[in-house]
């Protein structure tokens, strides 16, 4: 076994107790294997849980030549009593559309991160990516050139680029995805490798793609660009699973409240009363949906899955400029697009997405989100880029304010008068 | 899905990642970047914009065959779910927590699990839980067994099984003082604490529905918790100091400046030693402890053992079943850093979600129940002390004011 040093840890080690697996039994052990970055990582954590501080310096700028994100710089700000994580730069690698795996490939990434950096990794990164956490300069280029040549594997987003598009597991196992979420996915990442690698934007620019309303990726909280998909027709009944659910041979919500005694399943209280638009109803034994009136808020599909499906004139609904609160405060994705076919080459989608970011390339500000951005001019200035028209759909109500920004174009006559004449028919 | 394989295969083929099977079957060769990558030449022998390996090689038969088959989806036990497709084929889909950092130790123990039970195939999910897929009972029976039996050395499972249906299922989160240079808490510790006391409702379908709680160990959140039935934030409450001897040598004074989002940031000259030196100070009443300063210019560090904590927000969620998404609010202001186990923000959120637990209707998200029995009532029914800090009074709070006669009675006017 290795000659390495482990640390004392005493708080540290208080968090191998428990049920929940312990990140410092798992990263203690590896150590113990041969890590001694892992030892110093929990060595530095102690140290950080004592001043109740952070030891990692700001930033430095590292990466691969040629791409302008994908790495993040990290410095240990007490290198000399961690020695081994003086340098912990963090390498994003794109993971493949709703991170499906084969042991081969973790096998693989293993054997290269052993020999090139810290042996520790997360599971993924908040934006989706797989990340390599700790590693030395002089490695990055031999872990992207073993990634790119050994691994068919390139990196992902940081900085002001494309961040790495996610998406929710889609029609590969689940019933209600309206969108082939992986194809999309891989499209738009494959698309736009020049803005993932190569920083062109303000700021960082998200897309995640949900296959329906329940938003699996969080989309609508997340991302710059939401895909969610959506259906046009009728949600599709099997009367005789409603009969079934009514007569408490299938549970409710699959099952997912098993452990707690709600009484018998009653259709009119847990479906047709909770119904956001109260568009259903029971036609004796029938259940009845008035589609027209229905918003897809997917409570009656969730509740009784064997029963109920999405319809199957599919596509997705886009809105934009959802961001965390920093700076102008959290926004969420905003309705731009009701409904659009997700279809490849995706070529309609794409001229929104070109339009859109011509635009806050033009005139964003350094460090502004595209949601951001939208707020500084207007929705109405979004749609005009957008070529969009508007429809009541983008809003919860109309404004309650008389403000409105006419042009002189719309005004009969223009705004070109005359005082003289103005005074002519009122003396001063 | 033959025609969904044939199209991406057109479509893609000849994608570098379309398939990297080949490449994987080669044992890794150490010394190969080596010859490849000459500093000198940079681009020489040089791979880029390939993008990330095709998804379709690494799915099992089982989802592959049943591509926009399934039909319907049942959880058999929490942590278990069993998807049956049109073809009449079953899957069931094994769920388990992660603590997200993970090392290569363990992600072979992944990959031994998914050759032993399940073709060789594993898959994450959004929230950093590993979801093994079988196809048959005696299958899923022999991987529960398994699974249960894996433990670390300190006794913590390996491999919790649960994360489904009406439970707190794994906590996202960010790095914390593991890996970040600007976070106000830890972000492991805090999860590993929260989640020991709550493992309870990991396994099990007792509470009225899911409830998501996450973490971000800073205000820039990179855990984007904003919308989270419980979130986890790291704040600061002492304005940056100002490192006047290395400020213009580490920053560019303007982005400083400009990176406050309250003009509380103004140029200043100072003198040191008979020469004047370019600097920055702050209006410190202004100061909402943002960070963005910080994130502009390591000259400015907020960071303070005294002054960061935790704070709470509850009721966001970002499904749109039934009631719209919603964002979190903040109900807890502030609650010291207390590694290792954090016992008082551990207390605080079981007390939310039991109070939750308790009055909420079937079905009905944390943020849902706030709203109906009114947030005068979430504060009453959960011990919490409502201060003006929970009073907006940034851009678009008075969106937030309360302009109705409409309130309830609580504890806040018994006294009047």
């Amino acid at each position: 076994m290795a000659d390495v040093k482990k640390h004392d840890t005493p708080m540290c080690d208080e968090l191998k107790k428990g049920p929940w697996p312990s990140f410092v039994d798992d990263v203690e052990q590896r150590g113990l294997h041969g890590k001694q970055e892992c030892l110093d990582m929990l060595g530095q954590l102690e140290l950080s849980y004592k001043h109740k501080e952070t030891h990692w310096k700001h930033g430095g700028i590292v990466g691969v030549f040629g791409y302008g994100g994908g790495v993040i710089g990290r410095y240990s700000d007490v290198p000399e009593l961690f020695p081994s994580v003086a340098h912990f730069h963090t390498i994003r690698v794109n993971q493949p559309a709703s991170k499906f795996y084969s042991s081969a490939f973790l096998r693989k990434l293993c054997e290269i991160w052993d020999h090139r950096g810290s042996g520790m990794t997360n599971f993924h990164g908040s934006t989706g990516d797989m990340v390599l956490l700790g590693t030395k300069s002089d490695q990055l280029e031999p872990v992207f050139f073993d990634l790119t040549h050994q691994m068919g594997c390139d990196l992902g987003g940081s900085g002001s680029n494309l961040r790495t598009p996610s998406c929710c597991i889609g029609k590969a196992r689940c019933e209600w995805s309206c969108l082939d979420t992986q194809a999309i996915c891989y499209d738009l990442t494959q698309t736009f490798q020049d803005e993932l690698h190569r920083p062109a934007f303000p700021y960082k620019f998200k897309f995640k793609v949900s296959g329906c309303p329940n938003d699996c990726v969080a989309a609508i909280a997340r991302s710059c660009c939401s895909i969610i998909g959506t259906w046009k027709d009728d949600i599709r009944i099997d009367q005789s699973a409603v009969k079934a659910y009514m007569g408490g041979e299938i549970k409710p919500n699959a099952g997912a409240h098993g452990d707690r005694d709600w009484g018998k399943f009653d259709i009119q209280k847990e479906v047709i009363d909770l119904c956001p638009t109260k568009c259903m109803w029971m036609d004796g034994d029938t259940l009845k949906i008035d589609n027209r009136e229905c918003t897809r808020c997917m409570h009656c599909i969730n509740v009784m899955p064997a029963a109920l499906r999405p319809g199957t004139d599919v596509g997705a609904t886009i809105l934009v400029g959802a961001k965390a609160p920093i700076l102008e405060g959290a926004q969420m994705s905003t309705l731009a697009i009701p409904f659009i076919r997700m279809e490849p080459p995706y070529d309609e989608f794409k001229e929104f997405v070109d339009k859109i970011w011509g635009w806050w390339m033009e005139e964003g500000k350094n460090r502004e989100r595209f949601g951001e951005l939208i707020q500084r001019f207007s929705i109405q200035k979004f749609l005009k880029v957008a070529e969009l028209k508007p429809i009541p759909q983008m809003v919860k109500e109309p404004r309650s304010n008389p403000y409105v920004f006419w042009s002189a174009e719309e005004v009969e006559g223009g705004w070109k008068r005359d005082i003289a004449e103005f005074r002519k028919r009122h003396a001063a | 899905m033959s025609d969904f394989i044939s199209q991406q295969k057109e479509l893609y083929g000849e994608n570098v990642g379309f398939d990297i099977s080949e490449l994987l079957a080669k044992p890794y060769d150490k010394e190969l970047a080596g010859k490849l990558y000459n500093p000198l030449k940079p681009m020489e022998n040089r791979i880029t914009d390939i993008g990330p390996p095709h998804f379709l090689q690494f799915m099992p038969e089982v989802i592959k065959k049943n591509y926009g088959k399934w039909k319907t989806h049942e959880i058999i036990q929490p942590g278990v779910i069993k998807y049956t497709s049109e073809t009449g084929d079953v899957c069931f889909s094994v769920r388990t927590g992660t603590p997200r950092l993970i090392t290569t130790d363990f992600l072979r123990e992944v990959a031994d699990i998914a050759e032993k039970f399940c073709e060789g195939s594993v898959r994450w999910t959004t929230r950093n839980n590993i979801e093994f897929h079988v196809t048959s009972e005696d299958a899923l029976r022999s991987l529960l067994d398994d699974l249960k039996a894996r433990k670390h050395p300190g006794g913590s499972l390996k491999f919790p099984v649960g994360g489904t249906g009406a439970s707190v299922t794994n906590i996202v989160h960010t790095q914390g003082w593991v890996h970040c240079h600007t976070p106000a808490i830890d972000a492991s510790g805090v999860v590993k604490a929260v989640m020991d006391d709550l493992y309870e409702y990991f396994g099990s379908h007792k509470l009225p529905a899911q409830v998501r709680i996450a973490l971000a160990c800073c205000l820039n959140m990179c855990g984007a918790v904003h919308c989270s039935d419980i979130a986890i934030l790291g704040v600061h409450r002492k304005p940056p100091l100002v490192e006047d001897d290395r400020i213009t040598g580490v920053c560019e004074i303007p982005l400083a400046i400009a990176a406050c989002p309250l003009g509380a940031i103004k140029p200043a000259t100072i003198e040191v030693d008979g020469v004047k030196k370019k600097t920055v100070r702050v209006n410190e009443e202004r100061c909402m402890f943002c960070g963005n300063c910080y994130t502009m210019c390591p000259a400015m560090p907020l960071a303070d053992g005294q002054g960061d904590g935790i704070a709470i927000l509850v009721g966001g969620k970002i499904s749109n079943r039934i009631s719209a998404p919603k964002f979190s609010k903040l109900v807890i202001p502030y609650i010291p850093n207390e590694p290792p186990r954090w016992p008082s923000t551990v207390k605080a959120i079981r007390k939310i979600l039991e109070t939750y637990s308790a009055g909420a209707n079937k079905y009905e998200r944390l943020g849902e129940w706030a709203e109906r029995i009114g947030w005068e009532r979430f504060f009453e029914k959960c011990e919490i002390p409502f201060t003006e800090k929970s009073i907006d009074d940034y851009r678009l709070a008075y969106d937030t004011y309360h302009t109705t006669t409409q309130f309830k009675w609580s504890v806040h006017t018994d006294n009047l």
